[in-house]
């Protein structure tokens, strides 16, 4: 399979080859920054619920910290993809 | 006695927090929107404007899917609220993907006010709102009374 995708890459012109190649790239940067804030969000949501699960009288005001806590490590993927766009398409 | 506002309301768990957040930033970008789709406006056009309100309407349809997600969840248990937390996060990325891949040919996109919009005002509505619910959640008593702004204004 990979002979016949080598064959197949011969085959495009070198113009064709680099546009894949960054696309690949790019789509590779943009997976990469979404792995961080998943990391994050997942940390920070477990943690939330062991604190809820400690003090649940405290239950509302965690889940506020945690939503804002959520938005703001989102936006790291946000400002990954709004790069993405910007290098892949202007 | 002052009025409870919502914040409090939502810190003891009488009603749901991320529905309290998302709401207020609405309002917050109903103020900011404007003023930033006239800014972009002015620099890119019509087409900026325009690219700018998709790029507002995606940040706020964004926090409020993910309060609607939230407040659901936490209904039900606090397994499901982390299930909904990750599994929220990956569809919103995929949504938010989608909607300006969709767009992105079209002829009044311009993605540069639409890319600079969509961080902006995510990053800046967040601080706007964890200010002001860090002030009302630990500093309650700061909040002005109805007595107190009588006062004031005399």
């Amino acid at each position: 399979m990979s002979i016949l995708a080598q064959i197949a890459a011969d085959q495009l012109p070198a113009a064709d080859q680099k546009s894949i190649a960054a696309a690949g790239q790019a789509g590779l940067a943009y997976g990469l920054a979404t792995l961080g804030p998943g990391i994050g969000i997942g940390y920070l949501v477990g943690q939330s619920v062991q604190a809820m699960a400690r003090q649940p009288e405290a239950a509302g005001m965690v889940r506020t910290t945690m939503f804002l806590g959520i938005a703001f490590t989102e936006a790291l993927a946000l400002i990954g993809f709004v790069v993405f766009i910007l290098l892949k398409f202007v | 006695m002052g009025e409870v506002t919502d914040f409090e309301l939502a810190a003891i768990g009488a009603t749901a927090p991320e529905s309290v957040i998302a709401k207020d930033m609405v309002k917050k970008a109903a103020i900011v929107g404007p003023i930033l789709i006239l800014v972009f406006g002015l620099i890119w056009g019509l087409d900026g404007a325009l690219s700018t309100a998709y790029g507002l309407a995606l940040v706020v349809a964004n926090f409020v899917l993910a309060a609607a997600m939230l407040s659901y969840a936490g209904r039900i248990s606090p397994g499901f609220l982390m299930g909904a937390a990750l599994f929220g996060y990956l569809i919103r990325l995929t949504l938010i993907f989608l909607a300006i891949w969709l767009v992105k040919e079209a002829s009044w996109v311009e993605l540069v006010p639409m890319g600079l919009t969509i961080i902006g005002t995510h990053l800046g509505l967040l601080m706007w709102e964890m200010k002001y619910v860090s002030l009302s959640l630990a500093y309650p008593a700061l909040k002005p009374t109805a007595a107190s702004k009588e006062s004031s204004s005399k």
